[in-house]
């Protein structure tokens, strides 16, 4: 019997402590098969064997870029060691909270993936990077790593084989921008957590200047049960495309907040209202943010709820799935009022590095500070999407060009709000 | 002095890390001094920097980048509420202005037994329990979610009076 249910509708193949008790106690996780798989891998797979598997189950990356696992893992070059794997669990997203729970609830799954992505680029040192805040995380995640150390789960020469690993954990300290890979790296090599320039990519310049994969949290949570049963059985779940179950973090306006984990490709509707229980207060649904902070904002007409969450189909409502942070608003909601919270968080969370960013930011923030406050004209609404369509395609990181997403899309798709904020203006 | 101090901490962080690439430590070493005496000062920045072989003002922009580290001292607790969108989305801003107002401050000060600074900060990854805080002490840090005014008081008390009773157990020990 695997220790993976069949892939239907309401079981869970990440989130599992809620259908088992007391798993983030080893004992209780080896009795449902925990580390089998790390051993079957060890002992009957090679690496290279252990990344096709991988490859072959289509799993894209589930951080928010959904770039193939199994291609990064190849990318690692062989021709300079050693190699590191990075789990990225610095979380920050707004409106973003599974990696917190996965963590929580079910983290020698989350182990395991570790150790088995560390065995297919055969490195021996992993490291967990950890934002700040998820400080009793990290001392619960040592607690876990110690007993695996202890039952000879991770350490030296697993499962009698020559093959050793050791698991680090390593805390951020409040910075949005070490979600980003590259500045991720540049905090745990001790530095500002600033982005570096790419090519080159971590699988050739990563750690300490060491290939290296980034992978976040609940990608390589979804890394044991793909190699216990395979990349077809996988491929059941979710779209040709976006393949396997996703963790939706679902906030805002709704009556039942929380993560759902669901296939990809579980339409908005699915999640808002059946899972959701939908909009509180006898309001209505006018929005939605696919994406947490960073998302344009997708008008909530039956089209948009009736598309499938996946790594295609939201881009063709003009947004992206990111994290699959969904933030829910509703009709009582401004939206240069929800602008403004967004470029707020962006210009703070800025790095400082590149231009663009810090200086669009900057003044974004001002421009949404004075609509939002009903202190400004049309020329100013002008002026703010002018300068977010500068910013576009001109920043060093991810950072700065999602910051104008919700502020372009928020303009183009919401006129009539900033008419009125404008049109209070004048009657100040 | 730090490394005499922390002989035992300072080891087991730096073997974390290649030994080539002490400058990784950083950030632990930083949070070791801080959950000490509740902020890092001059001097610790330049012990830490002699530990690792960098500069102070490398060690001094690490503390200056990241806002989780703080090189003034502030109170004793500091409660930090997330009024990022999902969480005003939740009445997180309100809820933050009136327990300031209860406790008779504006966000960002700290009241005036020198123990509570209230402030508010970006996303904690708890955007389905909001209004949520978290408390930064000496003690670690610490989530409180689904909150009401009056909860965050009530623990706000309960701290105020662990703290007296701490505090006069130390003079106790002083005097004896």
């Amino acid at each position: 019997m695997s220790k993976y249910p069949a892939g239907e509708n309401n079981s869970y193949i990440l989130l599992r402590q809620r259908a088992i008790p007391d798993l983030d106690n080893l004992d209780v996780y080896r009795q449902h098969g925990g580390f089998t798989v790390l051993e079957k891998a060890i002992t009957s797979m090679k690496p290279d064997e252990v990344i096709e598997v991988v490859k072959g189950s289509g799993l894209r990356g589930r951080g928010g870029a959904g770039f193939p696992t199994g291609l990064k893992w190849s990318f690692i070059d062989k021709d300079n060691w050693p190699h590191y794997v990075v789990a990225n669990a610095d979380e920050s997203e707004p409106g973003t909270f599974k990696d917190r729970e996965i963590m929580e609830g079910n983290p020698y799954q989350f182990l395991e993936g570790i150790a088995i992505c560390a065995y297919a680029i055969q490195s021996s040192a992993a490291y967990i990077y950890l934002r700040g805040e998820f400080w009793q995380i990290s001392a619960n995640l040592d607690r876990h790593i110690e007993a695996l150390g202890v039952a000879g789960l991770l350490g030296d020469n697993l499962f009698g084989s020559d093959y050793s690993l050791h698991i680090y954990t390593h805390l951020g300290a409040g910075a949005y921008i070490c979600g980003e890979e590259t500045a991720l790296l540049e905090s745990m090599e001790g530095k500002l957590g600033q982005p570096r320039l790419r090519p080159p990519f971590p699988p050739s310049f990563g750690l300490f200047g060491k290939p290296t994969v980034v992978n976040n949290v609940e990608t390589l949570t979804n890394v044991p049960p793909i190699v216990e049963r395979g990349a077809e059985w996988y491929r059941t779940m979710g779209t040709e495309k976006s393949s396997g179950p996703k963790i939706f973090s679902l906030s805002g306006r709704v009556s039942r907040p929380g993560n759902y984990e669901l296939p990809l490709g579980t339409t908005f509707r699915e999640l808002i209202y059946e899972h959701g229980g939908g909009i509180p207060n006898g309001r209505s649904i006018k929005a939605i943010m696919a994406a947490g902070a960073s998302s344009a904002l997708i008008v909530a007409n039956d089209e948009a709820l009736d598309t499938p969450m996946d790594y295609e189909s939201v881009p063709a409502l003009g947004a992206q799935l990111g994290s699959a942070s969904v933030i829910v608003i509703d009709d009582s909601i401004s939206i240069p009022w929800l602008i403004n919270k967004t470029t707020h968080f962006f210009k703070h969370e800025s790095c400082g590095k590149c231009t663009p960013c810090r200086e669009g930011t900057y003044w974004m923030m001002h421009l949404t500070d004075h609509i939002a406050n009903a202190n400004a004209t049309q020329e100013d609404v002008a002026l703010l999407h002018d300068v977010a369509s500068q910013i576009r395609g001109k920043c060093l990181c991810a950072l700065g060009e999602f910051s104008i997403e919700p502020v372009l899309s928020g303009i183009e798709r919401f006129k009539a709000d900033f008419d009125t904020a404008v049109s209070e203006t004048n009657n100040n | 002095m730090l490394a005499e101090k922390y002989t035992t901490e300072i080891q087991t962080i730096l073997a974390k890390y290649p030994p080539e690439e002490r400058r990784a430590a950083v950030m632990p070493l930083l949070y070791l001094v801080q959950r000490d005496q509740l902020y890092v000062d001059r001097h610790s920045m330049s012990e830490i920097a002699e530990i690792l072989g960098i500069s102070t003002t490398e060690v001094a922009s690490v503390v200056g980048f990241y806002s989780l580290y703080y090189d003034q001292p502030g109170g004793k607790y500091r409660i930090q509420v997330c009024t990022d969108l999902p969480c005003a989305l939740r009445g997180a801003e309100q809820f933050m202005e009136q327990l300031c107002q209860r406790l008779g401050i504006k966000p960002g000060e700290t009241t005036s037994d020198g123990l509570f600074t209230v402030e508010p900060v970006m996303c904690l990854a708890s955007c389905d329990k909001a209004p949520m805080f978290q408390v930064q002490s000496g003690g670690g840090l610490a989530y409180y979610e689904d909150q009401t005014v009056e909860n965050a008081l009530a623990l706000i008390e309960q701290l105020r009076t662990e703290a007296a009773s701490k505090g006069s157990a130390k003079r106790k020990d002083e005097y004896e």
